[in-house]
């Protein structure tokens, strides 16, 4: 597998309800092995055939799922989390959107201990083209190959996997580290799983305003890159103050400004695409090198 | 969302937090009885959500209550940052030795609250973090276990206290530390935090934002959410699960995901252009869901053409196609509109919209500088 999943891991889903039941289908369409759901009071029946459990642990003893994926509604949402990774499933992805921040600070905090790797809240989950997809994006648009895509958005992923599958750039794996200011993973340490991925050969990396995990990025490939990156900045033309759908996407004072994340960029080597359109040939540009 | 100093003083004076007697008022009279209550020189201070009230002329200070009736008369119907002042908090003008600064936020790179404190009070932090970042102490506490009293003791001494207040303000720290995590703050800020000439430690200013989306658990607080005129829109939209920032250009855009909704405005910068909005849909864009957008998008007046950049995931590009060609045939918009689709089934919905009154493109660029050049154009009769 590249990282994170591959054609060996086996899911549970919490959170069956209409948006849950819907894209374990299509995972299951995939091929992803989706093994077990959890639902209190439900342990015991199956829905659309997926064995349900009461508890997150029940499920990992019966079934023995290494990863997790969370639609449960944000008031809920800590508590999915915890249970998860207190059942010490690997890798847990968040898709939920709206969850508190003092929320997600106390499951960061509990994550410094902890041996899961938790992707999301707020994003489209991640994927390993051809092998499996956890996350509710159209697998479509994805394709096998050596390209890592690391981005805190939902569409602009997908739009920016389908320019590359049309380019003939398969990927790697996708991750979507989500557009929450507090992420379980945050972008520089999903593009450190890349750069340290053998079937990774390059890395596309789709930020936004708001934060400096790009810079932090930056600055990380600057002193240990591998491989070539290349990375696009969405935001450039919005206006201070104003938090642009994503939580995190806001510039506050002179913090999060795109100009300081295409400045780091540059300073480490890594083209910026001004458009979604220019990734492709930035990507084919510095393969060839 | 944010409070008004007034609400977050009483939620502050709450948590023993000391702050000096303060009453509000909506007109001169109730601004010169509650300078008579407090019977000492006062502080008129306007109550709007907008920094920088001082320099606007929003804060006066009154030696009797006459006086308080005459800056409550200046202050109220004052317009700060666009916002109309409806009402003044009157309060005890503090007997002022010196200034300190106390905030909690979020660092977003280490995913921890931040307690900053600073004997350099009263000044914008930002400012000061950029010309002596020497002169804040920070500290990090673990947001499992809170601001323990050995890391509000360090934090006192770092910053150079004064040894008679830094019992006191330690306290004060850790009290805050509680408003923070009680209230789902996403800033708190005690600044200046005044150290008057009898030794004693109170709270000059108090600014509270809370975290929108821990509404849910605070129906108190969720109570004093004011939307101001230039709000409405946004609130509209949120109400139908969209997100919706008013910018200040002519091209409306609608899209589906926050990403790439951004990736459309900077598109129509790069052409040329201005974007009049942000306006994110969300998942799906069914037929309602695109009418409804559009009528926010055209409630603006400033608005010469209307830019939809779709993503067909899982919703398919030609059903997508229908709900936009149902929409405009019932109700024609009044402005062009210019069609990007992509993704799933994005040909077949391109194909549907070939004969339809209005510029369908393959590509976000192509599209962006069609919009432009539309907005461009002398209104059509």
């Amino acid at each position: 597998m590249s990282v994170l999943l591959g054609k060996d891991t086996r899911v549970i889903v919490q959170g069956l309800g209409r948006e849950g039941r819907f894209h374990a289908e299509r995972m299951k369409e995939y091929g992803t092995k989706v093994v077990g759901g959890t639902k209190p009071g439900a342990g015991g029946t199956k829905i659309d055939g997926i064995p349900m459990f009461d508890t997150v642990a029940q499920a990992v003893d019966a079934t023995g799922a290494n990863a997790s994926i969370v639609f449960v509604p944000a008031p809920a949402a800590m508590d999915a989390l915890l249970e998860a990774i207190d059942a010490q499933i690997d890798l847990v992805i968040a898709i939920t959107e709206g969850i508190p921040i003092a929320d997600m600070l106390k499951v960061a905090a509990v994550l410094e201990t902890a041996a899961t790797t938790l992707v999301g809240p707020n994003g489209p989950g991640a994927i390993t083209p051809g092998q499996s997809k956890i996350g509710i994006m159209p697998a479509e648009n994805f394709s096998p190959g050596g390209v890592g895509f690391v981005s805190r958005s939902g569409t602009l992923t997908y739009e920016i996997a389908d320019l590359l599958t049309r380019a003939g750039l398969g990927q790697s794996t996708c991750i979507g580290v989500g557009g929450d200011p507090v992420v379980g993973l945050p972008t520089p340490d999903a593009v450190r799983l890349l750069n340290e991925d053998p079937e990774t050969e390059a890395i596309v990396i789709v930020g936004e305003i708001g934060g400096a995990a790009e810079e932090r990025a930056a600055e990380y490939m600057r002193a240990e890159g591998k491989k070539p990156a290349v990375a696009f900045i969405a935001g450039r033309s919005a206006p201070p103050g104003k938090r642009m759908g994503h939580a995190g996407a806001i510039v506050s004072g002179n913090q999060g400004t795109a100009e300081s994340k295409v400045r780091a960029f540059a300073e480490a080597g890594i083209p910026v695409a001004n458009a979604p359109s220019e990734i492709p040939g930035l990507v084919k540009k510095a393969l060839r090198r | 969302m944010k409070l008004h100093e007034y609400q977050a003083k009483q939620i502050l004076a709450r948590a023993g937090i000391p702050i000096p007697d303060g009453r509000l008022a909506t007109s001169p009279e109730e601004a010169e009885a509650a300078a008579k209550a407090i019977s000492a020189p006062v502080a008129v201070k306007a109550q709007v959500h907008a920094g920088g009230r001082g320099k606007a002329g929003g804060i006066k200070v009154a030696k009797s209550p006459a006086e308080a009736r005459t800056a409550a008369g200046a202050i109220l119907g004052m317009d700060i940052k666009g916002l109309r002042v409806e009402k003044v908090y009157v309060e005890r003008a503090a007997d002022v030795a010196s200034e300190l600064y106390l905030g909690i936020t979020l660092d977003r790179d280490r995913r921890r609250p931040v307690v900053m404190l600073s004997t350099v009070g009263g000044m914008d932090i930002e400012e000061v973090a950029a010309s002596r970042p020497e002169a804040i102490a920070r500290g990090w506490p673990s947001p499992l276990l809170g601001l323990l009293p050995f890391e509000a003791r360090a934090l006192v001494f770092a910053a150079g206290v004064a040894p008679a207040q830094r019992e006191a303000v330690a306290d004060i720290a850790r009290r805050l530390y509680r408003v923070y995590g009680e209230t789902d703050a996403t800033l708190v800020e005690i600044n200046p935090l005044f150290v008057e000439k009898d030794g004693s430690v109170l709270a000059g200013d108090a600014k509270l934002d809370i975290d929108d989306n821990a509404l849910f658990r605070l129906p108190e607080l969720a109570k004093l959410k004011e939307v101001s005129a230039d709000e409405e829109a946004e609130e509209k939209a949120r109400a139908l699960g969209f997100s919706y920032v008013q910018l200040d250009g002519d091209v409306g855009i609608i899209g589906n995901g926050a990403g790439l909704v951004m990736a459309t405005l900077d598109a129509v910068q790069r052409a040329g252009g201005r974007a009049a909005n942000f306006l994110d849909v969300g998942g799906g864009a069914k037929e309602a869901v695109v009418k409804a957008a559009l009528e926010i998008v055209l409630s603006n007046s400033r608005v010469r053409s209307v830019l939809i950049n779709i993503f067909g995931g899982i919703t398919r590009g030609d059903e997508v196609a229908k709900g936009i060609l149902d929409v405009i045939e019932a109700h024609p918009p009044r402005v062009p509109l210019v069609v990007r689709l992509s993704g799933t089934e994005a040909q077949a919905g391109r194909r549907l919209l070939e004969k339809a009154p209005l510029e369908s493109r393959a590509t976000m660029d192509d599209a962006a500088a069609e919009a432009v050049r539309l907005a461009k154009e002398p209104a059509r009769a």
